[in-house]
Order: C-alpha cells, then sequence, then structure tokens
C-alpha cells in the first residue's frame, strides 16, 4: 500500500525525522491561508497523488505571494498529473501540500528497502540527491552506499554514522544524519513498511538536515496489524477495479488487451496471459482468484472481470489442487444464470474433481467452450475472439 | 532416493484442527504420508479424525518422533510456529500459509541460524504448494493424481504451474522424482539454487524442471549455479512475458523492480547457463521430452 508525502512526513516526524513546515489544502482559499499560516516568504505548493516524478509532470509549484499559491493551488486542485510511473492515464489531484521553500545548499538520496538478496533491510544512500535511484544506478554507480541491518539486533548506530561520514558531511551534520537514518530505519521496521525514500533530504544553506521530500510504501501482508497505516489509505489513487478485487479477496491487475483472463495462482495467470500472447491475442488483465475460492468468490471474479469494457472474450483457466473444479464450476454456472454474457467464454478445468467440474459446466446447456490443455484453451479464446469480432463487424450497420 | 521426503518420513500439521489444516491432513494420509499427529495449542490431548493433537511442537516431536512439519497455521502466528518448529528439532518444515508479513520472514530466516548448518531446519515455503515425492509420500497441498513417479525433479515458485508442469509431462510418459513448491513470497525459506544443488545429488533424478517468474534475484542465482556446478539438464520455464514493470503480479514476489528481474532477462541468464528455456509455458513436457531423448542417445 502506498501513501501520500504528507502522510509519511507526519509518520517519519513522529520517529524524529526533521521536516519542514507543512500544511494541508483542500481548496485554492485554504491553500492560501495556509501559507500565512506557515509563514515565510516563499512556499511550494505539491500535488499530493501516489507517484514520483510529479516535479517533471508539474505538481511542484514555487510561489513567492499567496495569489501565487491561490493560484497554483486552482490550477492543480481537479487536475489529472501523468508522470512515468502513473501509466498514461495519470492520476487526479485531491489534496494539496504546502511547505516553506527552503534555500538549498546540498540534495542527498536516502532510501530504505527490503533487499531480497541479503533477507534485510538495506539502507541506500547516494549523494546524487534528487536524481531517481534507477539513474543513480546507472549513472552515479560509485556514488551508491550500501548497508544492510542484522535484524537480531536492530541498526546500531555506528552503520548509520558509516553512511553519515560516507555522504562527506561535517561534524555538525553528522549527529543529526545518524538520527535520521535511526529515525527511518525504526519507522521502517515498526510501521511494516516495504520502502521509504527520502528524496532528496537536503542540507539547508544553515547546515540543517531536512526531509524535503519522502515516501512510504507497506506491507499489505502486514496492515492487520498497523491500523494507523490502513487508515491512510487513498482509495482515489488507485484503479478503481484492483481495490474492488482486493476487497473481495481476489488479486487483479489491468492491462490493456481484449482477452480477459479467470485464473488461480499467480504464476498459472502469467503462464495464461503470455500463452494468450503466443496464440495471437493480448490480455485484459491478470486475475488470480486465489488458494480457497468458492463459488461467490467466482462469480465475482466474472463481474469484475467483464466490468472491463475491452474485454470481448473470457478465459477461465482453473488447476485445482487446494481449490476444487466443481466448486469453480459452480461458480460459473452460477454467474452465468445469474448474468447472461454474449461473448465468447472458453473454460479449461484441471486436477482436483475435474470430471465432477467438466459434468458440471457440460449438463449447464450453457454455451460454454470447453478445452483440456492450456494450449487449446488459449488458441480458442484467441480464435474464438477473432471469430466474434468478425461477425460482430459484420453485424455492424453500413453507414 | 527421492529428495526431501520418502515414505517413511514421520510428518505432524501445525495448524491440523484449522478447515484446511484438517482438509489437507485427510488428504496427504489417503495419499501415503506418515502422518503422526499434529498441534495446535490449546487442543493438546484430543484427536483429529484418529491422529493425535499436540499442544507444542516438542511435545508431538517428542511423544511421536516427528522428523518433518506441514504449516496451515494463519498469517499473524505462522512465522511464530516456523520458528516453533525449527527449535523443536524438526528437520523439514513446509510453510504452506499465504500473506505472511515480510519483515516476519526476515526475522523467521534470522532465527534459522541459530543453528549450525547441520542441525539446520530446511524451510519450504512459505506460500507454496508444498512438496511432493509421487508414490511416496505428499507434503503440501497438490493433487496427488497428477504426477507419475519418475526420474524429473520440478522445482517452481507457483504451485499451479507446478501442476502444469506435472500434468503435461506425465501426458508424454514422463514421471517425477520429487516436485518442490519455493512459493511465491520476497523472503521464502529454500531457494531454486538450494533445491537444484539436492536435485543435482540424487540419485533417482536425472533432469530438472524448474519454472520461475518475473521479480526478485533468485533466478540469477540458479542460474550461476546452474553454469558452474550442474551435470543434470534443465529445462525452465519464466513466466510473466506479458507483465508491466513495477506491477505487482499476485504473488508478493513478482514484481519486476530492478534490472535482471523480468521474465525475458532471466530467460536469457538460463539460457546463457546452459538451460534449454522452454518456447512457451504449454511445451514444458515436450520440451522435457526432447531433452531426455537427447540424453538417452
Amino acid at each position: 500500500m502506498d501513501i501520500h508525502e504528507y502522510q509519511a512526513k507526519a509518520l517519519l516526524a513522529d520517529f524524529g525525522v526533521p521536516v519542514p513546515r507543512g500544511g494541508l489544502a483542500y481548496s485554492p482559499e485554504q491553500a492560501a491561508y495556509r501559507a500565512t499560516e506557515i509563514g515565510g516568504e516563499k512556499w511550494v505548493v505539491k500535488a499530493q497523488i501516489h507517484s514520483g516524478g510529479r516535479g517533471k509532470a508539474g505538481g511542484v509549484k514555487l510561489c513567492g505571494t499567496e495569489d501565487d499559491v491561490w493560484n497554483a493551488a486552482n490550477a492543480l486542485l481537479g487536475r489529472r498529473i501523468v508522470t512515468e510511473q502513473t501509466g498514461p492515464q495519470g492520476k487526479i489531484v485531491h489534496r494539496l501540500y504546502l511547505e516553506q521553500a527552503v534555500p538549498v545548499a546540498r540534495e542527498i538520496y536516502l532510501g530504505l528497502v527490503l533487499d531480497r538478496k541479503s533477507e534485510r533491510i538495506m539502507i541506500v544512500a547516494s549523494s546524487a540527491g534528487g536524481m531517481e535511484i534507477e539513474e543513480i544506478v546507472h549513472e552515479r554507480p560509485e556514488s551508491l552506499l550500501r548497508v544492510s541491518v542484522d535484524p537480531a539486533v536492530g541498526m546500531p548506530a555506528f552503520q548509520a554514522r558509516e553512511i553519515a561520514f560516507g555522504l562527506k558531511l561535517d561534524a555538525r551534520q553528522v549527529p543529526q544524519a545518524v538520527k535520521l537514518i535511526l529515525g527511518c530505519y525504526r519507522a521502517f521496521r515498526d510501521l511494516d513498511a516495504t520502502m521509504v525514500e527520502i528524496n532528496p533530504l537536503v542540507v539547508t544553506q544553515d547546515g540543517a538536515l531536512l526531509a524535503l521530500d519522502a515516501k512510504m510504501s507497506f506491507d499489505d501482508n502486514a496492515l492487520f496489524r498497523r491500523p494507523n497505516v490502513s487508515e491512510l489509505r487513498d482509495k482515489s489513487q488507485e484503479d478503481p477495479r484492483e481495490t474492488q478485487a482486493a476487497d473481495r479477496g481476489l488479486s487483479y491487475v489491468g492491462l490493456d488487451g481484449n482477452i480477459g483472463c479467470i485464473v488461480n495462482g499467480a504464476g498459472l495467470a502469467m503462464a495464461t496471459m503470455d500463452m494468450i500472447k503466443y496464440a495471437g491475442g493480448e490480455p485484459a488483465n491478470f486475475l488470480d482468484i486465489g488458494g480457497g475460492a468458492t463459488p461467490e468468490r467466482v462469480a465475482k471474479a466474472f463481474r469484475l472481470v467483464l466490468s472491463d469494457a475491452n474485454v470481448e472474450a473470457v478465459l477461465v483457466n482453473i488447476f485445482a489442487g487446494i481449490n476444487r473444479c466443481d466448486w469453480v464450476a459452480e461458480g460459473i454456472v452460477q454467474a452465468l444464470q445469474k448474468h447472461p454474457i454474449n461473448l465468447p467464454l472458453v473454460v479449461r478445468l484441471a486436477g482436483t474433481h475435474v470430471e465432477e467440474g467438466r459434468r458440471l459446466l457440460a449438463q449447464s446447456g450453457l454455451p460454454i467452450i470447453r478445452a483440456n490443455t492450456l494450449a487449446e484453451a488459449a488458441n480458442r479464446a484467441v480464435a474464438a475472439w477473432k471469430q466474434d469480432k468478425e461477425t460482430r463487424v459484420a453485424r455492424l450497420p453500413i453507414q | 532416493m527421492s529428495v526431501l521426503i520418502d515414505k517413511t518420513t514421520p510428518v505432524i500439521v501445525q495448524g491440523i484442527t484449522g478447515r484446511i489444516g484438517a482438509f489437507h491432513a485427510k488428504e496427504m494420509r489417503a495419499y501415503g504420508t506418515n502422518l503422526v499427529g499434529g498441534v495446535t495449542p490449546g487442543k493438546g490431548g484430543t484427536d483429529e479424525d484418529g491422529v493425535p493433537v499436540f499442544d507444542t511442537v516438542k511435545e508431538a516431536v517428542a511423544k511421536t518422533g516427528a522428523a518433518a512439519s506441514i504449516v496451515f497455521v494463519p498469517p499473524p502466528f505462522a512465522a511464530d510456529s516456523i520458528m516453533e518448529a525449527a527449535d523443536a528439532g524438526i528437520r523439514l518444515c513446509v510453510a504452506i500459509t499465504d500473506g505472511i508479513p515480510a519483515q516476519d520472514m526476515i526475522r523467521v530466516k534470522r532465527y534459522m541460524r541459530r543453528y549450525r548448518q547441520e542441525q539446520r531446519m530446511c524451510l519450504i515455503g512459505p506460500n507454496c504448494a508444498g512438496v511432493i515425492s509421487p508414490g511416496k509420500s505428499l507434503l503440501g497441498i497438490m493433487p496427488g493424481h497428477i504426477y507419475l513417479s519418475g526420474s524429473v525433479g520440478i522445482v517452481g515458485r507457483s504451485g499451479t504451474l507446478g501442476y502444469e508442469a506435472a500434468a503435461q509431462m506425465k501426458e508424454v510418459g514422463i514421471g517425477v522424482s520429487t516436485s518442490v513448491g519455493i512459493g511465491g513470497d520476497p523472503i521464502n525459506g529454500s531457494s531454486f539454487k538450494d533445491i537444484l544443488e539436492l536435485f543435482e545429488a540424487d540419485d533417482e533424478t536425472e533432469a530438472v524442471m524448474m519454472i520461475g517468474e518475473i521479480g526478485g534475484p533468485q533466478e540469477a542465482e540458479a542460474a550461476e549455479f546452474i553454469r558452474q556446478h550442474m551435470k543434470k539438464p534443465v529445462v525452465a520455464y519464466i513466466a510473466g512475458l506479458t507483465a508491466p514493470k513495477g506491477r505487482r503480479m499476485g504473488h508478493a514476489g513478482a514484481i519486476i523492480s530492478a534490472f535482471g528481474e523480468s521474465a525475458t532477462e532471466k530467460a536469457e541468464l538460463l539460457r546463457d547457463a546452459g538451460v534449454i528455456v522452454a518456447p512457451s509455458p504449454s511445451e514444458l513436457g515436450t520440451t522435457m521430452a526432447s531433452v531426455l531423448a537427447r540424453k538417452a542417445a
């Protein structure tokens, strides 16, 4: 789960990380009022969306007067901002964060991640602040400092000191950096984060360290014990179909193709998508209905896949282990009886209770194209989709 | 010898009185697994379908001599159960549970290192389908009937894609020595390399089917191991050709976040290491058949 910059800053501030004075605004009037409240002569108005690269996309504006602030807020609120990370559909700005503009002497990159190789929390820092981490890795790899933390004892101060001295901070700044890095580590650990990124971490012209931007992501599997993190969820920043799916215990990722997929197991779902592509089609989505999928869940999966207007054919591929083919078949039959579809539907069942499953489908009398193997399923889905498309085009009135 | 388990391995089920634990305990027993007990704290002294239930893993090991365990405990408590198994002297633990927090797994992995390598528990999973040695023993949730007994080892992250591989091989008459699902989580017990090492040393395994997916460094590590140490042929498939960067595809671990983590890049690394990469996920069986035929010739 991702959260907004202002939320990340509030969380990190609780762990002793210094952040600029700021305030939230939902309207231009609020923004202008916030500016007087915060004080100073220059302000930064920042669009709050779940994405990096906001500056480049025009989501961050520097303002010199309260009128400027009002105008910037007016221009940003309700706007759709497209960055490299949001995809072409972009993300809508509903909230703004205002901060006093700070005179910057130096920019540093600081990131904390779950490192899968060492199986530990890793702190990554670089003096090339402001650049994206991918750019730093490619262009300034020599500037990268890496430290991984032994989970049995947590992060000792010397590791933070090594980073601080490695960044060539001066004697006055090192203690500040140590406190800040340890604070980030504790926030990461105690809140079950999967990523903390402060980019840039700046040294101001008066020599103080400040987290100018902050990003945090959290482990979905750990949200059950982090209600204070869960409540920060902003559904307006998520793909509504993915949100809907997650609320129903399904795992869904929307894509650009036309063949909707309902599969059990993430690996098989990916392989099914690959297979559709090899067969000459494009998958419309990734959808894993999970292990103990009940008929209700299967029915919900159908509704979800069909809610995508681009879907022109549906492929169901179930290899049941913990799951049972007869349950899945029941779900398919229930879903189709309640909401009949006029798209080609290919179903492939295999594994536990496969005979009962196939029998249930056959007995239902529904127009289901059956397949026994993965290749058959993908080929038949793509063929049926193409044929259906042709007949549809033929049915279109001549203008 | 199959790897990890055989007909005699005494097994306990952690979380045996839960709905899913009870269901799979029955399935495993029906398959022939030597199921000797179960653990559910607070239900010690009762029995589940004739299998004695204990309060602690230590007690279960003391009374039954269990050497392996399978974990069906819900996610908030699963890491604790795995550590309990490691501490009680269980040699092989299969964690089926899906949804364990990543930092819990970091602690589990660290905890397991308290024990010297020779005494350290082998952990498979979490979020996996488990282990099956066809015709001998099942320590997992796979449907036993899709496996033919034979001499190809299977190792994969995904459960159902592993079933797919086994079913395709059965179709062309190829059997399996042992199939191991290592799970879809970012931090897991045994890696591809760990299992490949076992297969390379196993007399009854003559070739390996490896099924990877996008995300993480373990396929690259496996490629390096295969290049340097493996004499047996390896056939591989990497799922997720169509997966976009930065999107999590179901498995917490299936996300392309760094260079070398896409399906194409991983397939390339494996090919460079001498692995035969199946051209599509529907040609796992036929690719293995041609590799075995070439080996025999």
